[in-house]
């Protein structure tokens, strides 16, 4: 496993030669496990309450932002829009709150999905291994969870209260949720909390290794998300460069070959383009990161979570995906039956 | 000066049969990691393949994008494999719901639970050729070329068996050689290798000792020119399989002029 010396001195190269060389790495292995293929999906926010407070989110329990969980007839509404566009891979997000979004809810939200998407990921608060289970068996592929940073001075710091708070429950969601069976874990890091980048990568690149090593039938991803602007509260980032966002993903690839790498329209069409070829395998396309932002008749009274970057349309990003020569894959799963077997 | 004349002598090839399909192509391409679908049928094409294998996971059944299937010529074989599948109750549903969609039922069985080295699980891969050939399925099934398990796999009505060269998109060709061997003289299937082969020289090689077909899809799919890829791998295949056939000579260790052990028996 790679030292978190190594891990400095290739996030602290400087020279265009070497960075270069490293971006030709990171192509090279790119290419040689994925092809040509970059896989899409679509965030769907379905609720902002939150109970926590994490001082770097626009969803937190005390920003003062319009509240919204959809009913399961505006979450049909939205998945139906989305599904139009051909996308089969679904992210269905929420706030993190046990009370406004609890299992049922999710489940009720799991099955809409069903019949709309081929494949379905969550993004919401960590649970424990039973109801991972149930997710598992109501139809769930994937779930997304983010350490955020692995500092734990740091997290402490912009985790002020909340179920959020706990960090080693957190830590522990990803043994979890493989336990419960789940096809899909997505790991990452949310780029501007901390100040050092190379130790939280160096932390992150362990956590999966951890994984890979004990649940080795998962199939894993990577998040580097950076912070963006949020509406109501001025939290300062520690700011990463599009130079070191780039470093990051290159060293991911080459640290880990066959593990997917996501990318979400928070960055810029021109970074994200480029960021393509090196190393990212999946990206969402057209998001909307408001709760009913797809079709809401007054989108600009929702809330976002972030502010997004990249506004092209799906049919935008294949036809870009097709010019630079890969081939967008918008069906990836075929649903089985997720019964667990002994 | 005479007009030199000959006829070729034409060698006698069997075509390569599986459950009762003849083919004379004893290259298989897969269809994954292209950059358009247009250099699917541009290769197959180019490499008068006869049997392509598909992930089900990728056939668009909704047609939102363009469905794979669509590129893929009429005469050719369709070979759906289970990508995906973690265990062999995964693999046995997804080949039922490729079946159940109109792909026929020949199927590549890959059950594959390790995500960094995409190994294949031989325990469950045999699990499930049992329940699929049983269900009338003609099973190819992908594994680590284990003696023991081949001939389980025979027992479980396997069609062919299709032991790795090395790792899937490795390009490292033949790292299992031996092992692949004593499955080519002990096995009465065909024995397709797959995975692994990354150059046609390293195709030749197998067919050379014997190997009665190969499966190539990454080095095809991420050559900068797919099309005359395919067309080499298919080439270096039937040139492996003439050479097979030609019964070329051992290779030798240095002769010796003198016979020591047995040079006396002939002395006067």
């Amino acid at each position: 496993m790679i030292s978190l010396t190594e891990v400095q001195k290739t996030l602290a190269i400087e020279s265009p030669e070497a960075i270069e060389n490293l971006a030709q790495k990171a192509k090279r292995l790119t290419q040689q496990y994925f092809g040509h293929t970059i896989s899409l999906y679509a965030p769907l926010y379905i609720s902002n309450y939150c109970s926590s407070h994490c001082t770097y989110c626009g969803f937190h329990v005390r920003n003062r932002i319009h509240r919204l969980k959809l009913t399961p007839g505006q979450i049909n509404k939205e998945m139906a829009h989305v599904a139009q566009s051909g996308i089969e891979n679904i992210l269905i997000l929420t706030g993190e709150s046990y009370q406004a979004t609890p299992l049922a809810y999710l489940k009720e939200a799991v099955e809409i999905a069903q019949k709309y998407f081929s494949s379905i990921s969550l993004e919401v608060h960590p649970m424990d291994e039973t109801e991972y289970g149930e997710l598992f068996a109501a139809g769930v592929d994937g779930i997304a969870i983010y350490q955020e940073t692995y500092n734990r001075h740091r997290y402490a710091q912009v985790h002020l209260s909340g179920k959020k708070k706990n960090y080693d429950y957190r830590y522990g969601a990803p043994e979890r949720i493989a336990h419960a069976g789940m096809r899909q874990i997505s790991m990452g890091i949310l780029l501007g909390l901390a100040d050092d980048v190379a130790a939280d990568a160096h932390e992150l690149f362990l956590h999966l290794r951890f994984m890979e090593k004990n649940f080795p039938g998962v199939e894993y991803s990577l998040s580097f998300p950076r912070l963006r602007p949020i509406k109501g509260l001025g939290f300062e980032p520690c700011l990463v460069s599009d130079l070191m966002l780039f470093k990051i993903i290159c060293l991911a690839r080459i640290v880990f070959p066959r593990v997917g790498i996501n990318l979400s329209t928070r960055e810029s069409a021109r970074l994200r383009d480029r960021l393509l070829g090196v190393g990212i395998t999946r990206i969402s396309a057209a998001s909307k990161t408001s709760v009913g932002g797809y079709t809401s008749e007054s989108p600009e009274d929702l809330d976002p979570q972030f502010d997004i970057q990249d506004e092209r349309s799906v049919e935008n990003i294949v036809a870009m995906l097709k010019k630079r020569n890969f081939d967008p894959v918008l069906t990836d799963w075929r649903r089985i039956d997720n019964k667990i077997f002994s | 000066m005479d007009q030199i004349s000959t006829t070729p002598q034409q060698i006698q090839d069997t075509p390569l049969t599986i459950a009762g399909k003849k083919f004379r192509n004893r290259f298989f391409l897969g269809t994954g990691k292209f950059k358009n679908k247009a250099d699917v049928t541009e290769s197959i094409v180019a490499a008068q393949v006869e049997i392509v294998t598909v992930a089900l996971r990728r056939i668009d059944s909704e047609h939102h994008e363009e469905n794979i299937l669509e590129y893929i010529p009429k005469h050719v074989t369709l070979l759906v494999n289970t990508s995906g599948a973690r265990n062999a109750q995964e693999a046995v549903r997804i080949a039922r719901l490729a079946q159940a969609s109109g792909c026929g039922n020949w199927v590549k069985i890959e059950v594959i639970n390790d995500s960094k080295y995409l190994l294949p699980d031989n325990q469950e891969t045999i699990k499930a050729t049992e329940i699929l050939a049983a269900e009338g399925f003609v099973v190819l099934p992908y594994m680590f070329p284990d003696l023991y398990v081949a001939r389980q796999l025979v027992k479980a009505g396997a069609a062919t068996v299709m032991p790795l060269g090395s790792l899937i998109g490795s390009h490292q060709g033949l790292k299992a050689k031996e092992f692949i061997k004593i499955l080519i003289d002990e096995i009465d299937v065909p024995i397709v290798v797959d995975a692994g082969i990354g150059r046609p020289s390293q195709a030749a090689e197998a067919m050379e000792m014997g190997a009665d077909a190969v499966l190539a899809n990454t080095a095809v799919a991420t050559a900068q020119n797919p099309a005359v890829a395919a067309q080499a791998f298919s080439l270096a295949v039937a040139a492996g399989r003439l050479a097979y056939l030609s019964k070329l000579p051992q290779k030798q260790s240095p002769a010796s002029a003198s016979s020591p052990l047995t040079g006396f028996l002939f002395e006067r």
